[in-house]
Parts: structure tokens; sequence; C-alpha cells
């Protein structure tokens, strides 16, 4: 357990989060690594884990029936893949594949839900760590739909 | 620092298509020669207005290396009648050309700083004969950092010169695409994502970005958001020059011309109508 709590502490996401929360977290937490091309998740799967990449790179991708797979972003060392897990039903939009080996610390959905609803001191500290991400996202999101390289 | 124009800038000079190199589908890169005479001076971040006889006149940026005394470069990409018709054009061919105008990317200016530079697709045309130069006096600099955005993988301007360039071990090159199939090995997001990422010192860098001016909006906020100063980010605009001497008023933005004050204009000085819809 120290070692998953130290790992986190030096994590992006958890930077500067107290030691008291670091470790209400790590309780949910656990180590993964994925193969090249192995997937973490598919879409329409229970979302009942997030994942803090340690290194390695991810793919997010949508299929459409008798298309190729649509990579929309790639996610690399101190980025968060997922974030269904925080929003009822708890089900993932996308596709998640290594495009190489890649660890991660995989942190317990419903676990970390619980210890929330129990702690709205650290159920906040989670929302402000999230709330940016998604906000980025959405950003960048709206960058890509603008099209801009294509022709007016 | 502007360097000044040919003595009658509104006459344009007869040149010569050397070489054509298709660069995508709908872009070439054409070196052209004056049919008599030398080239003119030219500095990174600067333009000529060529004009396909008959059809009509393009302000198109340098996007050649300095070093090459005999030709002007440039890339031009086929989205309208005048571009399409210089695109067309063949070795041998002529055009006519006037410039060079404009200001220039701070190359010098910037020695002894980290350097960005930030290119979103076509937007790498301008910036090339800045990298030309930084790679040139490589020693002069701190990090050099290249990030550039593309549509896909296969809209990917100067592939083949990125891969060389991604091969020194003293520039650290980054490529994202906005959306890719499973061959794609590489990231995959906006370009403005990449910054976060990069390892340089946000208070001694200086940044030089091309692009879609929408992309330049998301870049310049990534850039301060990391902390480099607003007085030293360097965008090229982008407006409707037709006379390129500041005459005829087409390119105004604000208070200024794109054609005579830019196209390389330093952020903080446009700060306040960046976003300004009316402007």
């Amino acid at each position: 357990m120290e070692g998953l709590e130290h790992i986190l502490s030096e994590h992006a996401f958890f930077e500067g989060i107290s030691a008291e929360n670091r470790q209400l977290v790590s309780g949910c937490a656990r180590y993964h690594s994925f193969n090249a091309g192995q997937y973490l998740f598919r879409e329409g799967e229970l979302a009942n884990e997030f994942f803090l990449i340690r290194h390695g790179k991810v793919a997010l991708e949508i299929v459409a029936p008798g298309q190729a797979p649509i990579i929309f972003a790639t996610l690399g060392e101190g980025e968060i893949v997922g974030a269904s897990w925080l929003v009822p039903p708890y089900r993932w939009t996308f596709d998640a594949r290594a495009v190489e080996f890649t660890r991660a610390i995989g942190i317990d959905a419903a676990c970390l839900r619980g210890k929330c609803e129990a702690d709205h001191h650290l159920g906040y500290e989670m929302m402000k760590r999230f709330l940016p991400i998604l906000v980025q996202r959405l950003h960048a999101t709206r960058l890509q739909i603008l099209d801009v390289y294509g022709k007016r | 620092m502007a360097v000044p124009p040919l003595p009658d800038p509104l006459v344009p000079q007869v040149y010569r298509v050397e070489q054509v190199r298709r660069e995508l589908s709908d872009t070439v890169t054409l070196e052209l020669k004056p049919r008599s005479g030398s080239r003119p001076a030219f500095e990174a971040g600067q333009f000529n207005m060529l004009y396909a006889f008959g059809v009509g006149e393009v302000p198109i940026s340098m996007s050649g290396d300095r070093a090459n005394k005999a030709a002007f470069v440039h890339t031009v990409r086929d989205v309208g009648a005048i571009s399409g018709a210089i695109a067309k054009l063949e070795v041998g061919a002529t055009i006519g050309l006037r410039g060079p105008f404009g200001t220039t990317w701070p190359v010098s200016a910037a020695e002894g700083s980290d350097i960005v530079i930030v290119a979103g697709g076509l937007g790498l045309a301008p910036l090339r004969p800045a990298i030309y130069d930084i790679l040139a006096n490589r020693g002069r600099y701190g990090r050099v950092v290249i990030l550039l955005g593309s549509r896909n993988p296969d809209d990917m301007l100067y592939r083949h010169e990125l891969e060389q360039w991604r091969q020194r071990l003293d520039v650290d090159i980054e490529v994202t695409v906005d959306h890719a199939n499973v061959d794609w090995h590489g990231h995959v997001g906006v370009v403005p994502a990449l910054i976060p990422r990069a390892e340089f010192d946000p208070h001694d860098t200086v940044a030089l970005v091309c692009g879609p001016e929408v992309m330049m909006r998301f870049t310049v906020s990534a850039l301060r958001d990391a902390g480099v100063p607003i007085d030293r980010i360097y965008l090229s605009m982008e407006r409707n020059m037709k006379c390129a001497i500041g005459f005829c008023g087409h390119c105004q933005f604000g208070p200024t011309f794109v054609c005579k004050d830019g196209p390389v204009m330093r952020f903080d000085r446009i700060a306040d109508i960046f976003t300004t819809r009316e402007v």
C-alpha cells in the first residue's frame, strides 16, 4: 500500500493532495500493466475503474459500423483515462487501447464514489481535480470539431 | 524589423518556376527565380505578392531557406481561383512577384532564449524559414521545441523534413493530428495540448505561432497558462492583403495593417483586439 501511495503522490493528477486523502484514494487503487494493443476497456462496458497513466500511451477510439476505428485522442504519462465512472449509468462511451506497453494505476470507481459520498471534503477535492480536465477536453473537442485545417 | 521592399513595390517582377514539388493533394511548393537580376534579400516571416497573370494576386509567405540565395520558395495551397492557378503552374512557367513585404520572426532577438514553435496545418510554411535560421545557428538558443498540429497523418506538411529534424538530438519535435486511424502511433489531439507536455523555461522562452486563427487563440491561451509572458509570444496574422504596403486598407486589423505592421505581430500589441469579432 505504501508503494501505491508513493506512486499516487508523484502522479500529476494528485499533486498537492493531503496525505489523508491520498491514503483514502490509495485504498481503492491497484497496479495495472497493458501490452501494446490490449484494451483498458471497451465502449458499453461498466465504468467500474478509471486509470492514471504512469507511463506509456493510450488511444481513445470510436468505432462506427463498417468503418475502421477512429482515434480521437491519445493520453500519456501523468494523464487520466476515463470520466464515465463519475456519471450514471457508469458505462464507457468509447474504447481505450494501449498503443504501447503502458503502466497505470486503476482506481476502483465504486470504492472511490463511496468514499466521496461519506467524506464530502474528499469528494470536493476529487471534483476540483477532475473538472479542469473535463473542461480542457471539452475545449480541445471544440477545436477538433471546427476542423480548422480543412478548406473554408 | 522590416526589410526595405523593392524601389517600386507596386510593380511585379517576372519570375520563372524552377521547381515544383507536390506536398499534399492540394498543396505545392514552388521555387521561383527572377528572370533577370538577383533574388532580393528577405527575413523569415515575410511574404511576397504572387501574381498569376490574368487571374490575380495573392500574398504568400516565404517558406524556403534564406541560405538559398538564388530563389524564393513558396508553398501554396489551392483554395481559390488565384491560388489554384498558381498551384497548377509547371516548371518553366512565369509568374509575377512583388516583395518581400512585412515584419519578421524575432529570430535574432530570441538568441539566448528557449524557442517554442507552434504550427497548425499549413502554418508550418511561414515558420520554416525561421526553423532553418534557428537550426543553422543552433548553439545560440536554449531548448528548441517544435510542435505541429495537422488534420490527419496524410495532411502533414513537409513530412520528410520533419522526420529529418526529428533525428537531431538538439530539437524536440512533437506532432499531433486531430484524428487518425489505428495505423497511426503518434499523438492524437489538438496542438495546444502538447504545450503542457513540452519542456522549456516559460519565463525565458520566445514562442512563434502560426496557423488558423482559432488554433492560435487556443495556443496563446495554453502558452499563457504555461507561464510564457505575452510580450514573448509572436503570431503570424492573416487578413485580406492587397497592396502590401499599407495604402489600400484591405488588411486593416484594428489600428494596424497586417501587410506592413504584420504579418508577424507581438501578441501583447494585439491582445485587446485579437478575439474581437468585429475587428
